[in-house]
């Protein structure tokens, strides 16, 4: 049965913001989404140039070789402003924690073999210094990106790479201890395993081009990383030894990962979309990156896989240009 | 078995540790000064970020959990005020003036701290207070965007609220905040710090944002209410924060102190001409009154802010010199800014008005020592003046101070009787100034302030035109030409409140609302 509560109607003078009236094309109702995105940051009369930086104004979208003529061209296909970004977040870390419970209240970790534990506490604990990398890399691309629709979810990625990194350290804390973080941190500083991975990170720590370093990052390095751990390893090969118990400790970032690359997808189908001269570029940048971050990663597959490296990581490098692919760019 | 070790607990401290800075490592195949190549050009000696103490400790999946359990229930508030025409229930129309101001004068600047805090988390090199400034570089997002939320729906009622974005990169007072922010953002990681994370986050945000806040619940503005009591337990982590950077460089090194008390002494001053908006507030646009701007000085800075500065002494930190002239200010501030902006009614985006006889009193009794001599019968004369027909509009455009932007009202510190003019020379040209601290902040930095972009000078160069106005055609109208430009309604946005379509649609919706008419 419908109930057709009344209330005081009153006539709006109008629906929306006239910036955002001037976007959608007509004065009508707006979600929050668009709300809270566009042009939220500022792009005129900037009073002084940065003392760090006086080549370039406060936001200027010459940092970057990509160029674009309306930056609100970006979209997040998640619609996420920080109220629907922290909801899904928090949902998700929810079942994070029940499932970091039943692995703990189970003794789920003491039941993996031997050699599942070590495979697993050697390849996924120094993977939290990656992380780490990803969250100072995102927030460049927001701190110097230009437009809110393309620096907006720069954070929320930075953030999450936070998280990744803490739950990682959470995994190494319940299947060892102190030792094991100090042992992959060692690992990762002086492991010959890790130094490609470390060297790809640091020297993407120094480029100034925030689109750049977006594929570098997003792009490139994280999407050969995560289905290659998270979705080859833990969840195909570790598991099938009797390692489930890794797969619901890592089940945020598969899971992470699946949502987020709509976002990564959809930038740059819109960045390459917009010229060839972009195309170019992005595909010159992530084939760049791509051959960078497959050969960095195929000794860390290695400690997973053995021999099998060359193959598995190859399928993933076929997979990452079908997925380029459809985001319209050839690589 | 291995497992019958029982494993050793980490206490809160360890385990964040791990979870932060231990993520951490020096890096070797690129150098750490290009990693962070910001970090040491301002002379601020850091000779161990491991000495950091983490002011607060939040992992991220506590984080989005106590978030989004806010967020939850400010958007139920948000959409309940809305559905029930919330705006109804303010005191009177007069009130959403104050909004008005807030979305376009300091909603844009929360967005500046959320770029500003994404690029300082970025270039300090210790991760402690990376961590902490990249949690506030989010939160201040979630700020701008849920006062731009619960503020929409009085745009689809009111007023000049309808191009906040817009005006506030264009608009001559709004050039005051904007210029603010943009000279903390483009000063070194070091100075943003004490610049937000200091004056601005602990000094001021009880002058700034208490005042809004408690000005909504006064005035029975439940969405501006809320948002603000949301955004509180942020605010308390920020504030430590910027607590937390000052004494850490303090500590770091002697080297530190000459700098760190220079830029508190700037600060201090830069926050406190922003503040003048919010004193012409307190005693002028809220139509219910909390307290007055000189109590409101005397309780947050004189008593609080009193109490941080002796904490800080035992660091050779000692109160900004320009204290003492504020403190001779308070008397007159939101007298002179009320008065301009009464002046100025015709290109501002909010109404004016002159006080009722009641509001008089009230202000009379508040400052026994300045209105009734100074104010009252100059607002008396305008308002008598307007009664008659004659409401004054200034249409000459005044001088602008070079560093802090606002108009030349503020008189001398000892003669409220005299506007205070300073000026110096910077190679070919002279510079003009409100004050003698705006004029020492120039002179430390000229190269930084001969770039302000002075609304005032701007229109006189023709660069505040539409795109193909003609200035030397036949009957332009240069006050007009402006108004387009800031995107602002002439009749609906500007002028008085006697009179205006806010004053009548509030009247006649609120008719709708509580009578059977």
């Amino acid at each position: 049965m419908q109930m057709d509560l009344r209330t005081v109607s009153i006539k709006p003078l109008r629906n929306t913001f006239d910036h955002v009236a001037r976007r959608l094309g007509a004065d009508k109702p707006a979600s929050r989404y668009q709300e809270g995105t566009f042009d939220m940051q500022a792009a005129a009369n900037f009073h002084y140039r940065p003392t760090w930086d006086p080549e370039h104004e406060i936001f200027d979208a010459t940092r970057t070789a990509i160029k674009m003529a309306d930056w609100y061209a970006f979209k997040d296909p998640r619609q996420f402003y920080y109220g629907t970004y922290t909801l899904a977040r928090a949902k998700q870390q929810d079942t994070a924690e029940a499932n970091f419970n039943f692995v703990e209240t189970r003794g789920l970790a003491a039941m993996l073999n031997d050699e599942v534990k070590a495979t697993s506490l050697k390849l996924l604990v120094p993977l939290r210094h990656v992380a780490w990398g990803g969250n100072l890399n995102n927030a460049s691309m927001c701190a110097y990106g230009y437009g809110t629709a393309f620096t907006q979810p720069c954070i929320y990625h930075a953030m999450d790479h936070l998280g990744i990194a803490q739950y990682l350290t959470r995994v190494g804390l319940l299947l060892g201890s102190e030792e094991e973080l100090d042992a992959a941190k060692d690992a990762w500083m002086t492991g010959d395993a890790w130094q490609g991975l470390r060297r790809y990170v640091e020297d993407s720590f120094v480029l100034k081009d925030p689109i750049e370093l977006f594929v570098a990052q997003n792009v490139a390095l994280d999407g050969l990383l995560y289905p290659l751990v998270y979705e080859t390893i833990v969840d195909d090969v570790l598991s099938s030894e009797g390692g489930t118990a890794i797969a619901l400790l890592t089940q945020f970032m598969t899971e992470w990962f699946g949502e987020t690359r709509r976002w990564v997808d959809a930038t740059l189908k819109t960045a390459a979309g917009e010229s060839a001269e972009n195309k170019a570029l992005l595909e010159k940048w992530t084939t760049h990156w791509r051959d960078r971050a497959a050969s960095a990663l195929m000794p860390v597959a290695q400690i997973a896989v053995g021999g099998r490296a060359d193959t598995v990581v190859a399928e993933q490098v076929e997979q990452f240009n079908t997925r380029l692919a459809k985001a319209g760019m050839t690589v | 078995m291995d497992m019958n070790v029982p494993k050793k607990k980490l206490s809160l401290k360890e385990k964040y540790s791990h979870m932060t800075r231990g993520l951490d490592w020096e890096p070797s195949y690129q150098s750490k000064d290009d990693v962070y190549p910001y970090a040491k050009y301002e002379g601020i000696k850091i000779h161990d970020w491991d000495k950091w103490e983490d002011p607060f400790r939040l992992t991220m999946d506590a984080y989005w959990k106590y978030q989004a359990e806010k967020e939850r229930k400010l958007y139920a508030i948000i959409d309940a005020y809305a559905q029930n025409n919330g705006h109804l229930s303010v005191t009177d129309a007069r009130y959403i003036n104050t909004v008005k101001l807030f979305l376009t004068g300091v909603s844009p600047l929360e967005y500046m701290a959320h770029r500003g805090f994404a690029h300082v988390g970025r270039q300090l090199p210790g991760a402690g207070p990376r961590v902490a400034c990249l949690m506030q570089s989010i939160d201040e997002i979630r700020h701008a965007q849920t006062q731009v939320h619960s503020l929409s729906n009085y745009n689809k009622y009111y007023n000049g609220l309808h191009d906040f974005r817009h005006m506030h990169d264009r608009v001559w007072y709004l050039s005051v905040p904007k210029s603010f922010f943009d000279d903390a953002i483009t000063a070194g990681p070091f100075e943003f710090m004490v610049a937000i994370g200091f004056s601005f986050e602990y000094v001021l945000t009880n002058l700034l944002f208490v005042p809004f806040v408690s000005g909504a619940a006064y005035n029975g503005d439940m969405s501006a209410m809320t948002f603000g009591f949301s955004a509180q337990s942020d605010e308390a982590r920020h504030m430590t924060l910027g607590l937390e950077v000052i004494k850490f460089m303090l500590e770091q090194d002697p080297d530190n102190l000459p700098i760190v008390q220079r830029w508190i002494d700037k600060w201090a001053w830069r926050g406190t001409r922003v503040l003048t908006l919010v004193a012409m507030m307190m005693d002028y646009m809220l139509p219910k009154r909390i307290m007055s701007w000189k109590e409101a000085w005397e309780v947050y800075f004189e008593e609080n802010g009193g109490a941080l500065f002796k904490d800080l002494a035992r660091y050779g930190i000692t109160m900004p010199k320009c204290i003492e002239d504020i403190t001779k200010e308070k008397e007159h501030l939101s007298h002179q800014a009320w008065a301009t902006f009464y002046n100025y009614g015709a290109a501002a985006a909010f109404h004016t008005w002159t006080p009722d006889e009641d509001e008089m009193n009230w202000l009379s009794e508040k400052y026994p020592d300045s209105f009734d001599k100074y104010y009252r019968p100059r607002l008396e004369y305008w308002r008598d003046e307007a009664a008659k027909g004659n409401r004054f509009y200034n249409k000459t455009l005044p001088m602008l101070c070079q560093v802090c932007q606002i108009p030349m009202l503020f008189t001398e510190p000892d003669d409220p009787t005299k506007i205070c003019y300073r000026e110096t020379q910077y190679k070919d040209d002279k510079y003009h100034f409100c004050s003698d601290h705006c004029k020492a902040i120039f002179e430390h930095e000229p190269e930084k302030y001969i770039q302000s972009w002075l609304p005032v000078h701007q229109i006189y160069q023709g660069n505040c035109f539409p795109e193909g106005t003609d200035p030397t055609a036949e009957g332009f109208d240069p006050l007009a030409a402006v108004l387009a430009y800031y995107h602002m309604n002439f009749g609906r946005d500007n002028l008085d409140f006697e009179g205006s379509e806010d004053q009548k649609n509030f009247d006649a919706w609120r008719g709708v609302a509580t009578s059977n008419d």
